[in-house]
C-alpha cells in the first residue's frame, strides 16, 4: 500500500505539488490536521472560536443522547446525531471541561450525520454538539450531564 | 487529594440541590448504564485474555492449553458455569482465579506470588489475571450456572461461605447479609442486590463478575469483589484465592445455579 | 505496542453501524502515578476509518475521550463483506490499523 503510494507520488512529481494542489492532506494516514487552536483553548468561547464559529444557531435538529446523571464522570457515554441538511462535521464539547473541546468528526465522507462515543466530565456540565453544514453555519444544541460523587469512585 | 475534594464537595451539592427519588435516580443512570453495556470495554480484555491464554509463556515457556479447569485440558467452553469445584490433583475446591493459578504455577512455572501481587490491574500495570478470568468466563455465555455440590469438599465450602456471608465479624459488627440481606439498599446511588432472593443471586452471579468497571478503568473478579467488600466492612484483607473468598464463592455461585451467563459484566 | 482494536460492524438496511473500542490510556497529564510522578499527557489525536479503502471518517480527538476509547459511526452504502479499517494515531506518532469485514444483519 505504502510502496504503491509513493511510486504514484513520484511520477504524480512529488507529495509537495499534491498538497498545493489541494489532494493530499499533511499527516499520517491523510488524517486532518489536529485543530491545535481548538483543542487547547480553555475557554468554552474560545473552543467554539478555534472551530471557526463566529455565532452559533440553537437548533432542535440536533439530538444528544447522554445520562442525565453520570455514574462515572471518567466514563460518559454521549452520542450525537444531527438533521442539519448537509452536515460537514460534529464536534463535541464539555463546556466545563479544563479544555472543553472534546472531539471533531468529520463526516462528510460517507457516514450518516452521527457519533457516539465516551467523555470525561470533570464536573456536572452542559455537553454541547456542534455542527458545521456546507453552507458555513454552525450549529448548536445542550444537554446538562450531572456528574454525582459516582465520578470519583 | 485537591479533585477529590473538589469532586466531593460537587457531589454533595447535588444531591442536596437535587435530593432525586431512587427511582428517578436510576431513570437519570439508565441510558449511560445501556450505552456502556452494548460496548463493554471488558471485550478487550476478553481479546487480551484469550492471547495469554495460547502463548506460550513464563519460566517452562508452555500456554494453558494443558490447564484442567474442570471440563478436562484446555477446555474453556463451560468452565465457568461449574467452578468452584473440587479438584482431586490438589485435593481443593477451587474457583476459577484460584484454578488458573495453579496452572500458571504448574504449567508455567509462574511464581504464586508475583500472580497474587500483580492480582488486581491498576492505570500503570495491567493484570494478566483479570483478562485470562474475562476470557474463560466469556466461554460459558449463554450457557446457565451449574455449580456441583457432590463432593463433601465442595458441600463443607458451601456451608463455610453460608456461614461466612452471615456472621457479622469486625469493627462495624457487618455481616454480608447486613447489606445484600434485604431489598432496597444503597451505597450512595449503586443499588445493592438482594442475596437471599433467588433471582437476584442468579442474575448476579452469571452476569456480576468478572466486569469491567469504569471507575477502576479494568475488569475486576469475583476476588476482587469480595476483597473489596471485605474492606468495605473494615475487616482484615481477604487473601487471594483463600480458603474464605472460595467459600463465599461456592456459596453464591451455588446459589446463582439456573442463572444464563452472560460475561464480563459492566459495573460502575 | 499497542493492542489489536476490536470492531463490529453489521448491516442495517445499506448501512454498517459500526462499532469499535481501542486499548488505549487516554493520558491527560494531569495524574500522578504510584511514585507521585505525572504522567506525561498521552492521547489519541486522529482516528481514520475507511470504507473499501475510501475515508468515510476523519475523527479528531482531545484528552478528554475516556480510557480505551469507544467509536460509533454508521457507514453509508454498505454490503455485507465490505471491509471497515480503522486507524489511529496518538500524540506520540503512534499508529494502529485494524479492520473488519461488514457482516450481514443477524
Amino acid at each position: 500500500m505504502n510502496n504503491r503510494r509513493r511510486s504514484f507520488l513520484a511520477i504524480a512529481g512529488g507529495a509537495g505539488a499534491l498538497a498545493a494542489a489541494g489532494l493530499l492532506k499533511p499527516g499520517a494516514a491523510q488524517a486532518a490536521t489536529w485543530n491545535k487552536q481548538g483543542f487547547e483553548a480553555k475557554a468554552y468561547t474560545d473552543a467554539v472560536k478555534g472551530l471557526g464559529a463566529s455565532s452559533l444557531i440553537e437548533t432542535k435538529d440536533i439530538a444528544i443522547t447522554a445520562p442525565d446523571i453520570a455514574e462515572n464522570g471518567a466514563v460518559v457515554p454521549v452520542a450525537i446525531t444531527s438533521k442539519i441538511p448537509n452536515t460537514q462535521s460534529i464536534s463535541i464539547i464539555a463546556e466545563k471541561n479544563p479544555f472543553p473541546l472534546a472531539a471533531t468528526f468529520d463526516v462528510a465522507g460517507g457516514v450518516e450525520p452521527y457519533a457516539s462515543v465516551r467523555l470525561k466530565l470533570g464536573q456536572t456540565s452542559n455537553v454541547r454538539a456542534v455542527v458545521k453544514a456546507a453552507d458555513g453555519k454552525f450549529y448548536t444544541a445542550a444537554k446538562e450531564v450531572k456528574v454525582t460523587v459516582g465520578g470519583c469512585g | 487529594m485537591e479533585t477529590m475534594r473538589g469532586c466531593v464537595a460537587a457531589a454533595v451539592l447535588v444531591l442536596f440541590s437535587a435530593p432525586l427519588p431512587a427511582q428517578n435516580a436510576a431513570d437519570g443512570l439508565a441510558i449511560g448504564r445501556q450505552m456502556l453495556a452494548e460496548d463493554n470495554p471488558g471485550e478487550l480484555w476478553v481479546e487480551r485474555g484469550k492471547r495469554l491464554f495460547f502463548e506460550k509463556r513464563g519460566p517452562k515457556n508452555a500456554s494453558l492449553e494443558a490447564c484442567d479447569l474442570g471440563q478436562g485440558p484446555g477446555k474453556v467452553e463451560g468452565a465457568f458455569a461449574q467452578l468452584p469445584r473440587y479438584f482431586a490433583d490438589t485435593d481443593k475446591v477451587q474457583d476459577l482465579e484460584s484454578r488458573l493459578m495453579t496452572c500458571m504455577v504448574t504449567l508455567q512455572g509462574f511464581k504464586r506470588e508475583d500472580i497474587v501481587k500483580n492480582r488486581f490491574g491498576t492505570l500503570d500495570r495491567d493484570s494478566d489475571m483479570e483478562a485470562l478470568v474475562s476470557f474463560v468466563g466469556s466461554k460459558s455465555n449463554g450457557m446457565k450456572m451449574a455449580v456441583p455440590l457432590a463432593h463433601p469438599k465442595e458441600r463443607e465450602a458451601f456451608k463455610a461461605g453460608e456461614y461466612l456471608f452471615n456472621r457479622r465479624s469486625g469493627p462495624l459488627d457487618f455481616s454480608c447479609a447486613t447489606c445484600h440481606g434485604d431489598e432496597g439498599k444503597r451505597v450512595r446511588l449503586q443499588d445493592l442486590p438482594n442475596m437471599t432472593d433467588a433471582k437476584q443471586v442468579q442474575h448476579v452471579v452469571a452476569t456480576g463478575w468478572p466486569a469491567y468497571r469504569g471507575t477502576q478503568a479494568t475488569v475486576r473478579t469475583m476476588q476482587h469483589r469480595l476483597y473489596d467488600c471485605n474492606w468495605q466492612m473494615r475487616l482484615p484483607d481477604l487473601g487471594y484465592t483463600s480458603e474464605m473468598s472460595i467459600a463465599l464463592t461456592s456459596y453464591l455461585n451455588h446459589r446463582g445455579n439456573g442463572g444464563e451467563i452472560h460475561l464480563p459484566g459492566v459495573r460502575r | 505496542m499497542a493492542e489489536p482494536m476490536r470492531i463490529r460492524a453489521t448491516l442495517q438496511g445499506d448501512v454498517a453501524d459500526v462499532r469499535i473500542l481501542m486499548r488505549h490510556p487516554m493520558e491527560t497529564g494531569q495524574r500522578k502515578d504510584a511514585k507521585g510522578e505525572i504522567v506525561p499527557v498521552h492521547f489519541i489525536q486522529n482516528v481514520v476509518v475507511t470504507h473499501n479503502g475510501k475515508t468515510v471518517l476523519d475523527a479528531q480527538w482531545s484528552q478528554a475521550v475516556s480510557r480505551d476509547p469507544f467509536l460509533g459511526i454508521r457507514v453509508k452504502g454498505a454490503k455485507a463483506g465490505d471491509k471497515i479499517a480503522v486507524t489511529w494515531t496518538d500524540n506520540r506518532g503512534d499508529k494502529r490499523t485494524d479492520e473488519a469485514t461488514v457482516a450481514a444483519a443477524s
